[in-house]
């Protein structure tokens, strides 16, 4: 199992999620959050005192899929979430050691 | 023969005469339709009066409440509105127990007196000395909502950092000695600067502008300076966290601000129409002003901006509202725009005190420039209150030729900021030696809605 973590544009979730449920994923978790990367931040000028704001909203989403679909789960989330611009985010894959459903102990792929 | 003899009689006779002649029933009607007619004006103007009265209160709850709190940080948001709302009750209170008398009782050059304190003989019958057509509480209790809003403008000043305690003492202390002289001195029977009453130093100051806006202006600059700057400020970000509010905040005080200028014809006259005019039209330009300049000198044009350019040109306009026309008017709000821009973002910049919200920036500045303009563009034309011995209106600003008027305006103006600064400096080394002026180092970094009220104003999870 891989758990894949998907840090996008917030505007591009709809997207993304559509394009998920396209090829049979539904699992997944979103989370509000902020951050930046290479991208930079972008000036607020309140009254003439000026801020740069470097942390900027972006949507999280979290989901842990079957090791033989996470490629093909990165790339419908990638093309999904892509814009080619500056900021679009990053996908992070990581190994899942276990999974358990709370309702009934099913263990492993099948608790996905 | 006879028939016409009888028409050029009547014709000739004068009407009292023919009055005196009238059967004794006519006369008790005539009496009657006369005391009618006084009835309905007092009507008319006791129901204007006492809107304006509500809309004035309903600027500074909420409306100034909410413009100030909106340009705070979330944690002291609470405690920023408190500012506004407390003296809704303080002012209230002291008010009626000497306020209203030490600003509108006797004739003295400088404070009134003490006949009616704690209200004592304050009913239903109007005090002929201010407003002979409405009950002298309606006129009290207009002239207390000025009192209200007034030191709620300075909390501006020292928002974020004073103690609750010393907020209390201070203002209640600069109402006293700072406030009732100054509303005495300028709209009170024989005051120095009551251009009415055969005040020394003749100033016009329709709704406020040195009695509101330079006093709570200028003392607001003072509270800044002897207070210092907020921790961290201006490096740490102290962004307002909610515009949204102070952009309720600003609409409400757009429209309060009639009850507040058209209110002080102290009747529903054609005064009251003409300061109603002049308010809204000097709102509009002052709002375009501010804009355009920070179009041209940052690039964007801001919500931000625009309400704070209204709030400008509503104090400017103040003073002159009564006696300017609409296009004077627009001048003076469109100079307050851009004049007031530069104030709170090159001026304050430059010398580095932290006027919180600005209200020197706008109050003190916009109301200087309003007090001085009210001298030239004021004229007879829109308000002929001020009569010579044959009963002619006399010439008002210097576009009446009446340039001396401008210096008379300076002279007020100059007057409050004395008596505005030196009062406040006094008044702070009082609080500051007795209850201290500013919150610890935690309790300011924590925010005043926990470390005062015990109290916070967002809390989502509930």
């Amino acid at each position: 199992m891989k758990k894949i973590e998907a840090i996008i544009q917030p505007f591009k979730l709809d997207e993304v999620k559509e394009a998920l449920k396209g090829i049979g994923v539904d699992g997944m978790t979103i989370s509000e959050v902020r951050g930046h990367g290479r991208q930079k931040g972008h000036k607020e000028v309140y009254r003439g005192q000026e801020y740069n704001v470097d942390l900027l909203p972006k949507v999280k989403l979290e989901m842990v899929v079957p090791s033989e679909r996470s490629d093909e789960v990165i790339q419908t989330l990638a093309a999904a979430a892509r814009t080619g611009k500056i900021g679009d985010g990053k996908i992070f894959v990581y190994e899942v050691a276990e999974a358990i459903r709370i309702r009934n102990n099913d263990r492993g792929e099948s608790a996905l | 023969m006879k028939f016409k003899t009888l028409t050029a009689l009547l014709l000739l006779a004068p009407s009292a005469a023919l009055l005196a002649q009238a059967p004794p029933d006519l006369q008790a009607r005539v009496t009657a339709v006369e005391a009618a007619a006084k009835a309905a004006q007092s009507a008319g103007d006791n129901a204007w009066m006492l809107v304006s009265a509500a809309l004035v209160l309903m600027m500074t709850g909420p409306g100034l409440a909410l413009f100030y709190g909106g340009l705070v940080r979330r944690k002291n948001v609470l405690g920023t509105m408190m500012h506004s709302f407390i003296l809704m009750a303080v002012v209230t209170v002291l008010w009626g127990v000497v306020g209203y008398s030490l600003a509108f009782g006797g004739s003295g050059p400088v404070i009134g007196n003490f006949q009616f304190a704690f209200l004592d003989g304050v009913g239903t019958a109007p005090n002929t000395d201010y407003a002979a057509t409405i009950p002298q509480a309606t006129f009290m209790v207009y002239q207390l909502m000025f009192a209200i809003i007034t030191p709620a403008l300075i909390s501006g000043a020292f928002a974020e950092r004073m103690k609750f305690s010393a907020m209390l003492l201070f203002t209640v202390l600069w109402t006293l000695v700072v406030y009732f002289p100054m509303a005495h001195m300028v709209w009170g029977k024989g005051g120095l600067l009551n251009a009415f009453s055969g005040g020394k130093f003749p100033c016009f100051d329709f709704a406020g502008g040195t009695v509101v806006h330079i006093t709570s202006g200028v003392s607001a600059l003072v509270c800044a300076l002897y207070l210092g700057k907020r921790i961290g400020y201006p490096q740490a970000p102290s962004k307002p966290h909610n515009l949204v509010i102070s952009f309720i905040g600003a609409c409400l005080l757009w429209v309060g601000w009639f009850g507040f200028n058209a209110g002080s014809a102290l009747s529903a006259s054609g005064l009251a129409t003409s300061a109603f005019v002049a308010t809204h039209f000097g709102a509009a330009a002052a709002t375009l002003g501010w804009l355009a300049a920070e179009w041209m000198h940052s690039g964007k044009p801001s919500v931000l901006g625009g309400i704070s350019g209204c709030v400008a040109g509503l104090v400017a306009i103040t003073p002159a509202s009564g006696f300017v026309k609409p296009f004077p008017a627009m001048v003076i709000g469109l100079a307050a725009g851009v004049l007031c821009y530069l104030m709170v973002t090159r001026i304050k910049p430059k010398f580095g005190y932290d006027d919180a919200l600005d209200a020197f920036g706008v109050h003190g500045a916009g109301g200087t420039l309003g007090a001085i303009l009210t001298g030239v563009f004021a004229t007879s034309a829109i308000n002929d209150g001020l009569k010579d011995a044959a009963g002619k209106a006399q010439p008002l600003g210097l576009v009446d030729g009446n340039a001396g008027q401008v210096l008379n305006q300076v002279l007020g103006a100059g007057l409050s900021w004395v008596l505005a600064a030196a009062g406040t400096l006094v008044i702070l080394k009082i609080v500051d030696a007795t209850v201290g002026l500013r919150v610890s180092r935690e309790d300011e970094i924590q925010g005043l809605d926990t470390s005062m009220h015990n109290e916070e104003g967002y809390i989502f999870e509930s």
